[in-house]
């Protein structure tokens, strides 16, 4: 039984069907995100998980509890948001016991879970200060021991790095990923970078319009996309056209491809094939490609190839070696794959 | 040159400013032949009407940014909140005050609310002060709802207002802990705002027949020659000690000074 359950999930504003029959179910502890590009609905799906948007269709199910017609402040539910949220009048100290002060924990009780929150985020000392006296990255983390002092029965965090510099949104993310590993909270994180997603999810779940495209680790949603949008969405990818010849088979460039699993089409079927640049290699292999190197980028430890092979540029990522140099511009190569690398998309 | 204009113009704006009121105030210390004095002052605050009046109006001005803030805080914050579509209507409303004189206002009152109608407030004393109060009420709406409107622009209200929601804070909490305290600077200059509105106030108060300050000072202006100016530096002072409050308010509260 699923901790949180989220069933046909509808809002539309006038006309306008923001998300659409969306399904989803966590568990207790896990971390899960939602990806897409902005305007996808993600924020839609937090804000009726929270309780301050009516869904017009469907179910929010906490514990096995329909929760549906709560109001926001009876759900326990804790929220971080983009934009820095703590209260401008309170210090530090102030804005964390917050909750506690509204549900009428005592002083002495309050102190110390106010101790142990700005201990857990590693801000012990700065409990006087105002949060105009605060970098971006301390008050996003008040605000995080501000939203788990009251102890809140689900985690929302919709993009809340996106507002902070490179270096701090890196540093922070683990750190709340850790901070909620720490204390086995349920959790729901909304971002638009795919990075981010994969990085620190359990499982993904990947927006699009409104609709859940695809939910899984992010292991299976890189590695195993189901749709086209998907698999362009998530990561670099190099799309070819092919082939179908018949439910075992596909022919690229005139080169055919046996398939290890069987694939929905029908012989002379048009299908749209998908290979990560890290499943493309220099040299002969199972599948063997003739392409010219078009260009190349030294990413650290990884460069990638840019060249052209059946008409389209791709790219193909090879570990930096410095007893390899790399190909020249403008070189006749040959690149092969392995046929269970090759994704076959349905949409 | 261009500098020498801008001094010009300050110094012309400042002795049109200063001139009649330093006149005045020569003119009230004259009462005692060749010598100045506070004569006129004493003869002010040894007359019982005037403290009479004015703690009367004093009194009134106090419910009145009562009354003024548990209507205006709400409605400010609700319309930035949830109808924010809504905001040129009601600031056209809160501006009727200005549009429409205070006379046809009370006029309005006396034919709504005269013995014979069917809520007659101003058959007693006390209706009348009530029917008074909402005048006052009325007067200082624009001023009232532009300062709350200012304070609750500095902050993002509906992202505080959820989060307090979040933490299970309900409407009251919301508002007494998260939205007043930081729109407190522009209540609080609202608020003096409207004290001196109410304490000067004259048309309404006479018309409705009830001992204010403004009436009083006008009594005193038609009989006498050297109290009334007196009176006026008195006001002035008032007033300028309302400014004053304001600016200590503003200086004091902690977390305001990072947004200046
Ligand atoms: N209160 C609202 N009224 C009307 N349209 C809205 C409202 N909130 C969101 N939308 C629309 O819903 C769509 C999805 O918004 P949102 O959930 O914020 O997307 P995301 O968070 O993925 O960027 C957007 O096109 C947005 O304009
Ligand atoms: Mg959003």
């Amino acid at each position: 039984m699923a901790f949180l359950e989220l069933s046909n999930l509808v809002k539309t504003f006038g006309a306008n069907c923001v998300v659409k029959d969306f399904d989803l179910s966590i568990d207790r502890g896990e971390l899960v995100s939602l990806l897409g590009p902005s305007g996808c609905g993600k924020t839609t799906v937090l804000r009726m998980v929270a309780g301050f948007e009516t869904p017009t269709a469907g179910t929010i199910k906490i514990d096995g509890h329909d929760v549906t017609a709560q109001k926001p402040n009876e759900r326990a539910i804790g929220l971080m948001f983009q934009a820095y949220a703590l209260f401008p009048n309170m210090t530090v100290a102030d804005n964390v016991a917050f909750g506690l002060k509204v549900k009428g924990v005592a002083r002495a009780e309050r102190d110390k879970v106010v101790v142990e929150m700005l201990r857990l985020i590693g801000l012990p000392d700065l409990g006087g200060r105002f949060p105009f006296q605060l970098s971006g990255g301390q008050q996003q983390r008040v605000a995080l021991a501000r939203a788990l002092a009251v102890r809140p029965r689900l985690l929302l965090l919709d993009e809340p790095l996106s507002a902070l510099d490179a270096k701090i949104r890196l540093s922070l993310r683990t750190e709340i990923r850790e901070i909620q590993r720490e204390l086995g909270i349920t959790a729901i994180f909304v971002t638009h970078d795919q990075e981010e997603a994969l990085s620190m999810s359990d499982r993904v779940v990947v927006m699009n319009g409104g609709i859940a495209e695809q939910i899984g680790t992010p292991f299976e949603v890189y590695s195993r996309p189901t749709t086209r949008f998907v698999a362009t969405f998530v990561g670099t990818l190099n799309l070819f056209e092919a082939e179908a010849e018949g439910a075992g088979a596909l022919r690229i460039n005139g080169v055919t491809v046996r398939l290890p699993d069987e694939i929905e089409a029908t012989r002379g079927g048009r299908l749209t094939v998908a290979l990560r640049p890290e499943s493309l290699h220099l040299g002969a292999g199972e599948v063997t490609l003739p392409a010219t190197v078009e260009g190349l980028e030294f990413l650290g430890s990884i460069l990638r190839i840019k060249a052209r092979v059946a008409g389209t540029q791709i790219a193909l990522d090879t570990f930096n070696r410095a007893d390899a140099p790399p190909p020249a511009v403008g070189t006749k190569t040959l690149v092969s794959f392995a046929a269970r690398d090759l994704v076959v998309l349905n949409a | 040159m261009s500098r020498i204009v801008a001094w010009a113009t300050l110094i012309f704006g400042a002795l049109f400013f200063l001139l009649p009121l330093i006149g005045m105030t020569e003119f009230s210390l004259k009462m005692r032949r060749g010598v100045y004095s506070f004569d006129a002052y004493i003869k002010v605050f040894e007359d019982p009407t005037f403290f009479a009046t004015f703690g009367y109006s004093l009194t009134l001005a106090v419910i009145t940014i009562l009354f003024g803030i548990m209507l205006v805080m709400p409605t400010a914050y609700w319309v930035r909140l949830k109808l924010p579509q809504a905001r040129p209507v009601v600031e056209f409303i809160t501006l009727l005050p200005l549009l429409i004189p205070a006379i046809v206002i009370v006029f309005g009152y006396i034919r709504l609310y005269n013995t014979s109608s069917w809520l007659p407030l101003t058959g007693s004393a006390i209706g009348t002060d009530i029917l008074l109060t909402m005048g006052y009420v009325t007067l200082a709406m624009p001023n009232m709802y532009r300062a709350v409107d200012t304070g609750l622009r500095t902050i993002d209200v509906v992202t505080l207002t959820e989060a307090a929601q979040s933490l299970g804070a309900g409407w009251f909490t919301i508002m007494m802990r998260v939205i007043l305290p930081n729109v407190l600077v522009g209540v609080l200059s609202g608020a003096f705002l409207t004290l001196a509105i109410v304490i000067g106030e004259f048309t309404m108060a006479a018309l409705l027949n009830r001992p204010a300050f403004g009436p009083f000072m006008q009594l005193l202006g038609a009989n006498r020659a050297y109290e009334p100016p007196a009176l006026a530096v008195i006001a002035f002072a008032i007033t300028w000690a309302c400014i004053g409050l304001i600016q200590l308010v503003t200086r004091f509260s902690k977390h305001e000074r990072a947004k200046a």
